[in-house]
């Protein structure tokens, strides 16, 4: 029987909240007075869900049949979903940092914006967003080099900067228009952005594919040209083009392709030149 | 505050004392033949009493240390400590924030440590960092090898004027010793080049690292310094390496009278045989048999631990071929002090040949070379493991079955190489307590460390685990956790650490040479050095000198130069 738990925050934060606790994994085979109990960091102050949340619903003993639906301003509120293998989170508003955090399966839906680092070293499983989203999507944290792994983002307005930072697999997919660097450091794995960036695409980085069917400003130098091709395939769902293709970095030795649409770049129509 | 540890099995190495059931008692921070009145009993039956650890080369402060904390912000975020009513926060693991430093060497019964490298120019943030490190008492050797002004003395053979300028720099600058690195590699890294053997020249100085070693050993004992000279030899980290350190450590034979004159750092470092990175080898055998042979060198090992580490070195070339090898981020930094150091982050792996190669040399030195008052245990903290991990390499040399353990899951072809898994030896508890404490303490010249006779600073730890009852070659699990967590840790008369958690949050002394150069020779080295000074240097030479309120508590040896 799938079960609803619902979240509505009592008051509005003014400090960060952990809240990895809010999960299905955390949540099932918990009563509503265990759930009530869980401990949770405001700040610099430990307290229960409970005294943060207002709390109702039904719970499930199995993680796939939990749906936790929140309602309200949680952007202060981070690591929500964090190590979650499966069942749903919706949330109804905006979120903070760290979403979905290490998420290994299971779906988040986000009906506001997201913060940055959301699905943060991602392995499975989805979240989608329905407003914008901030910088470093599935990065890993400052410093760290191993990045999403696998699973799907969508985020159907914008994005930041540096999404699919040291990304090793899974898909990104940005409808809106995205800031500099996607792709930076990425080793495998696929971004598909929709619309317009503001360039540096795939610097540093050795292996994966960055499709862009809007505009770029320009194309790193530490990349090649090879040629024109009519469609590409992100995921297995087939994209027409046509795409100019380059690859690099070559400041890594790396490997990876960037699909640049010719259609809304001309302005790099001079590197049709170097096809013999 | 007067203390009377009861009943323990004590080993004090320098006084000879080897497991005899003994009482320690303690007054006003020192140990006392005994007291009455009022007193705190600490009852340590069945437990061990040894002096509190003495570690002499780790890297917990200063410049480059700093710069690896802000390389590696995923260092820390997974090892946070809370802050607690005594203790205050931290971050940990392989570089941890200065108070974590000072608790974690606490928990495990240490009180002394020497911070192994610091270029003179930036010395004044590595006080700034000591002061702020609790619970333990420390101090810096200061690198001189590759300052302009001591390279065209000792080019001219100047060796008095010389002598006198780095006395002023240890007053000035507040150094314990001088410390060596890459002698001459470390100048030419600045032009991008390196020194392949000892007898390369350095231009513009033609000098070669042979002669800076030598000069730099006989002014060490010109100035009577307490500690010998601290050698990074030549070429480290590159196969077919053990050569040159053989021929560093010769080429001082000579000024040997008998007595110890030169300490060689993270030996593993230097021990590699073979051509190149396949077909490296352990350089063990012929180095533990030139220690063997000569009695006036000491070493320290650099064991590798497994997992992840933060390699710094003053060594700028060195760190370079470690990035070229591992192609991690890495820092170049202090190029414009006196020195070039270099930050690499880097895991050790089993399953790695030279990994494994490099874990074997350390061990086998520790264990081939048979005066344990010339081998220190040592880490090369934070490069080649954590000074977290003493407790391990405590049950490596005590258990040939802890070794065992780790030589199953080694690589195959390294193990294959090794003749670590024939070596039976192992060491008792009284030669652990002197490769730990005693002998470093004795290498290091602090009269009041490493031993618990009458007069001696009240440093005492206590560990739980019965000497008489235990079988540690089995056992070594125990001896292991004993070691991690110290029963209790006294410091200066105090009880600081109590079953591994920190009672007390006290600070330990800064240790600094303060140098008796004649008043004449001082001055007119001084007054031919200004102008250098002027034209090389950032700063003014009056602030170059770091005054003793600069430190939180200045303890100054008084030392009569020989000059």
């Amino acid at each position: 029987m799938s079960s609803e738990i619902f979240l509505k925050p009592k008051y509005d934060f003014k400090v960060p909240i952990d809240a990895s606790a809010i999960s299905p994994n955390e949540f099932s085979g918990k009563t509503l007075e265990g759930i009530k109990n869980i401990k949770i960091w405001e700040g610099n102050k430990e307290k229960t869900l409970g005294d943060l949340f207002i709390i109702e619903g039904n719970t499930s003993s199995e993680v796939k049949n939990m749906k936790i639906i929140l309602e309200g301003d949680f952007s202060k509120v981070r690591r929500i979903g964090s190590n979650m293998s499966d069942g749903e989170i919706i949330i109804k508003g905006s979120v903070g940092f760290h979403l979905g955090e290490k998420m290994s399966g299971g779906r988040i839906i986000v009906e506001g914006n997201a913060d940055s680092w959301l699905g943060s070293k991602m392995k499975g499983g989805l979240i989608e967003v329905y407003g914008n989203a901030g910088d470093f999507i599935g990065a890993p944290y400052r410093g760290e080099t191993k990045g999403m792994k696998g699973g799907t983002i969508i985020i159907h307005g914008n994005a930041g900067n540096e999404i699919g930072c040291w990304m090793r697999g899974g898909l990104i997919k940005v409808k809106g228009d995205c800031g500099l660097f996607p792709g930076i450091h990425m080793k495998n794995g696929t971004i598909v952005i929709y619309g317009n960036t503001e360039g540096r695409c795939g610097a540093l980085m050795k292996g994966g594919k960055v499709i862009i069917l809007g505009k770029v400003p320009t194309v790193l130098s530490s990349f090649t040209f090879e040629e024109i091709r009519s469609s590409v395939k992100a995921n297995g769902e087939k994209i027409d083009g046509p795409f100019y293709v380059f690859t690099g970095d070559l400041n890594e030795e790396g490997s990876g392709k960037i699909f640049i649409s010719t259609l809304n770049n001309t302005h790099l129509k001079f590197y049709e030149k170097y096809i013999e | 505050m007067k203390i009377l540890i009861k009943n323990g099995y004590v080993y004090d190495p320098l006084n000879k004392i080897d497991g005899e059931i003994m009482d320690i008692a303690i007054e006003n921070g020192k140990i006392v033949e005994s007291i009455s009145g009022e007193v705190i009993e600490i009852d340590a039956k069945n437990m061990i009493v040894m002096p509190g650890g003495v570690d002499l080369h780790s890297h917990i402060a200063g410049s480059k240390v700093n710069s690896g904390r802000l390389l590696r912000p995923e260092d820390h975020y997974k090892d946070i400590e809370k802050k607690t009513n005594i203790r205050r926060s931290g971050v940990g693991h392989t570089i941890p924030s200065t108070y974590t430093t000072g608790y974690r060497y606490s928990e495990m019964g240490y009180t002394t440590v020497m911070e192994a490298a610091t270029p003179p120019l930036k010395t004044r943030h590595t006080h700034e960092e000591l002061n702020d490190i609790p619970m333990i008492d420390k101090g810096c050797l200061t690198v001189l090898d590759n300052n302009w002004i001591v390279l065209d003395y000792l080019s001219k053979n100047e060796l008095e004027k010389c002598a006198a300028y780095i006395g002023w720099i240890l007053n000035a600058v507040k150094g314990y010793g001088i410390k060596i690195v890459n002698p001459g590699g470390v100048e030419l890294w600045g032009w991008g080049k390196n020194v392949k053997t000892i007898d390369d020249q350095v231009p513009p100085f033609n000098i070669t690292p042979r002669e800076i070693i030598r000069g730099l050993c006989k002014i060490n004992k010109m100035l009577n310094l307490p500690h010998t000279i601290h050698l990074h030899t030549n070429n480290l980290g590159t196969p077919g390496n053990y050569r040159t350190l053989i021929e560093s450590m010769k080429c001082v034979s000579d000024l040997s009278n008998g007595s110890i004159i030169l300490h060689v750092t993270h030996v593993q470092f230097c021990g590699y045989k073979g051509y190149s990175w396949i077909t490296l080898s352990s350089g063990a055998e012929e180095i533990a048999k030139f220690v063997n042979e000569n009695k006036y060198v000491t070493l320290d090992l650099g064991q590798i631990v497994f997992g992840d580490a933060t390699t710094m070195t003053a060594d700028g070339p060195f760190q370079y071929i470690l990035y070229s090898l591992s192609k991690n981020k890495w820092i170049n930094s202090d190029v414009e002090a006196e020195t070039s150091a270099g930050i690499v982050p880097y895991r050790f792996k089993k399953k790695n040949y030279v990994n494994a190669i490099q874990w074997s040399i350390g061990l086998e030195i520790a264990l081939l070379i048979k005066d344990p008052w010339r081998v220190f245990l040592t880490t090369d903290h934070p490069n080649a493991g954590l000074f977290t991990s003493y407790p391990k390499l405590i049950a490596w040399l005590m258990s040939k079955k802890a070794r065992e353990k780790i030589l199953e899951k080694v690589n195959k072809r390294a193990k294959s190489k090794m003749i670590l898994p024939s070596l039976e030896r192992e060491y008792t508890f009284y030669e652990i307590a002197i490769v730990t404490r005693a002998g470093t303490a004795r290498a290091l010249g602090l009269k009041n460390k490493g031993h618990l006779g009458i007069g001696a600073d009240a440093d005492v730890a206590i560990y739980d685990v019965n000497p008489k009852e235990i079988n540690p070659s089995k056992e070594y699990k125990k001896v292991r956790k004993a070691f991690r967590k110290a029963a209790y840790t006294i410091k200066d008369g105090k009880i600081v650490c109590k079953n591994g958690e920190i009672a007390e949050n006290i600070f330990g002394k800064t240790y600094w040479v303060n140098v008796d150069i004649p008043k004449d020779l001082l001055v007119s080295t001084i007054s031919e050095v200004k102008g250098k000074f002027e034209e090389y240097y950032t700063v003014k030479m009056e602030n170059y000198a770091i005054h003793e309120n600069e430190l939180l508590k200045s303890a100054p040896l008084k030392i009569n130069s020989n000059l």
